[in-house]
């Protein structure tokens, strides 16, 4: 399927940030999401765009699964979160026909669903666009990174947890982002720590979250 | 296969070749004239390779961060306690390759013989195989595109001298894409015992490994049986459990009675777990008493009861 480039529709947004990990499961769709959501709590509006076709999180994370993606004028409308239209979303998820079915692709069919995403959705007018991946150094990486480069995108957070096996992961990933020119803004250490609500008292949420710009990896911040 | 266009049809599409996408692309000579779409000779190759492994087992998981190397491992370390049985661990996570890490054989190298490439032995009933072995830095990048990380798999699959082996247990990355498609691919012809599939407990998870059990149905794998990992903390001061992964939708258990398919076993969080790992030892050796470890144990008994027995090839 040739999608015909749509240069207006990322014309409107502001800033786009990628969230990266070599490793799976450290958070990164969780911190995709509550960055939105702090972001539109600080008066923004934004975007996120889930690339992760095999295992997408965010509609569900968002209370949104089940919601069907319309057509317009220049292309795909995002489904909107919240009746303020203050955080959009576009995902594989709502393309599915059932919640369970497999997205069973390989690599070229996956960057051609990415190159439509970003060229066929109809963003409007954005603060901020997050864009959630899956883990590693492949295909979607790759793809996502290419199709934005032209919008120069502020850069990169990078989620590990603390495990060397995550870290090790990680380090690759910013070897990704040193080789494909990708700016980092920063690595966050995600579950960091538990307290246990028995002995130590209930407190809220099971880890803390660390900035940790890297001195010779991150440019200073806009 | 040199790169492909981003639209590729595919080479085994009737468009093959023959799409608008197709025009300039190197290969598309070849897609034309249907070679690409032959069955690959490698596949005849792995079935011979194949024939000294008596189980193989594929551990698979929609979602990131589970367990799954951490399940392979111990699965390879439990198998191998018996040093009468042969044991071999792939790792065709080829983006994010942990077992060297966790094996405790980060920095090893890998040797090529006469028959080929030699696994890197833990144990002299233990080998392993992954691509972290032939980066040159633990940092270095492995960003390639599918059919790069498929020419991997097909090489590890066809080329590694096993030997005689009882069990090759695969480490995958997650998903249910290039990695897993030519894992099944390639291993069609010689006879896959099944996947064990691991999850966590909360409904983000399972709604992936869902996925994975509907790929699985698809492309006719066994499923062994799912495993819940991370399933309740118990905390080292006061040994109370809490949930950290809570099971909003009822866990692995209602998913597993839903589905039909068998649950192995659920696996609590030990933090020494991670820290095993991380300094590339046997959770059994460093914990033998831990409620984790006896799970692990159990599953692996539950497994066990499961596999088919070997069948002989015959020419």
């Amino acid at each position: 399927m040739e999608a015909a480039a749509e240069p207006g529709n990322l014309a409107g947004v502001r800033h786009i940030i990628l969230v990266l990990s070599g490793k799976g499961g450290v958070g990164k769709s969780t911190i995709s999401t509550e960055l939105a959501l702090a972001l539109r709590h600080a008066g923004k509006k934004v975007g996120i765009l889930d690339v992760d076709l095999c295992g997408p999180s965010i509609p569900r994370m968002l209370r949104v699964q089940g919601k069907a993606v319309h057509q317009c004028d220049s292309g795909w409308v995002p489904v909107f979160v919240d009746q303020e239209q203050s955080i959009s979303l576009m995902s594989v998820g709502f393309l599915l026909e059932k919640p369970d079915e497999a997205v069973v692709w390989r690599g070229p069919k996956k960057n051609a669903l990415i190159k439509q995403f970003v060229s066929d959705v109809a963003w409007g007018q954005l603060d901020y666009l997050v864009v959630d991946t899956p883990p590693g150094t492949s295909d979607e990486h790759m793809a996502v990174v290419d199709a934005l480069r032209p919008y120069s995108p502020l850069g990169a957070l990078v989620v590990t947890t603390p495990q060397a096996v995550s870290v090790g992961d990680v380090r690759r990933e910013l070897t990704f982002c040193k080789k494909v020119g990708l700016r980092v803004i920063g690595v966050v250490e995600n579950m960091s720590g538990f307290v246990c609500p028995h002995c130590e008292g209930r407190r809220r949420g099971a880890g803390q979250t660390r900035w940790s710009p890297l001195p010779g990896l991150c440019a200073p911040g806009p | 296969m040199e790169e492909v266009p981003h639209d590729c049809p595919g080479v085994s599409s009737a468009q093959a070749g023959r799409g608008a996408s197709c025009q300039g692309c190197p290969n598309q000579g070849l897609c034309a004239s249907g070679a690409a779409a032959a069955p690959d000779p490698a596949i005849e190759e792995i079935k011979e390779k194949m024939k000294t492994v008596k189980h193989k087992i594929l551990v698979l998981s929609g979602k990131g961060g589970v367990g799954k190397s951490t399940f392979s491992a111990h699965l390879a370390h439990g198998l191998a306690e018996d040093e009468n049985t042969q044991v071999a661990l792939l790792d065709i996570d080829i983006c994010g390759p942990s077992i060297p890490k966790i094996m405790g054989l980060e920095g090893e190298q890998v040797h090529q013989s006469g028959s080929g490439w030699s696994p890197v032995f833990l144990e002299d009933n233990l080998g392993v195989m992954s691509v972290g072995f032939l980066l040159s830095s633990p940092d270095d990048a492995v960003i390639w595109r599918g059919p790069k990380k498929n020419g991997m798999i097909k090489q590890f699959l066809r080329d590694v001298d096993w030997g005689e082996v009882d069990y090759l247990i695969v480490d995958t990355p997650p998903g249910t894409s290039d990695e897993h498609l030519s894992a099944v691919q390639y291993l069609a012809a010689a006879h896959i015992d099944g996947a064990v599939i691991i999850t966590t407990p909360q409904e983000v998870s399972l709604q992936d490994v869902r996925k994975e059990i509907n790929f699985c149905h698809k492309v006719k794998l066994p499923i062994i049986g799912v495993v819940e990992n991370m399933s309740g903390f118990t905390c080292p001061k006061c040994q109370k459990e809490s949930q950290i992964f809570l099971p909003t939708t009822g866990g692995a258990e209602v998913m597993c009675r839903d589905l039909k398919v068998p649950l192995l076993g659920k696996v609590p969080l030990d933090p020494r777990i991670g820290k095993s790992c991380d300094k590339g030892e046997s959770f059994f050796a460093e914990a033998p008493d831990s409620p984790a470890t006896l799970a692990y144990r159990s599953i692996i008994q539950n497994a066990e009861l499961s596999w088919q027995p070997y069948l002989a090839f015959k020419n």
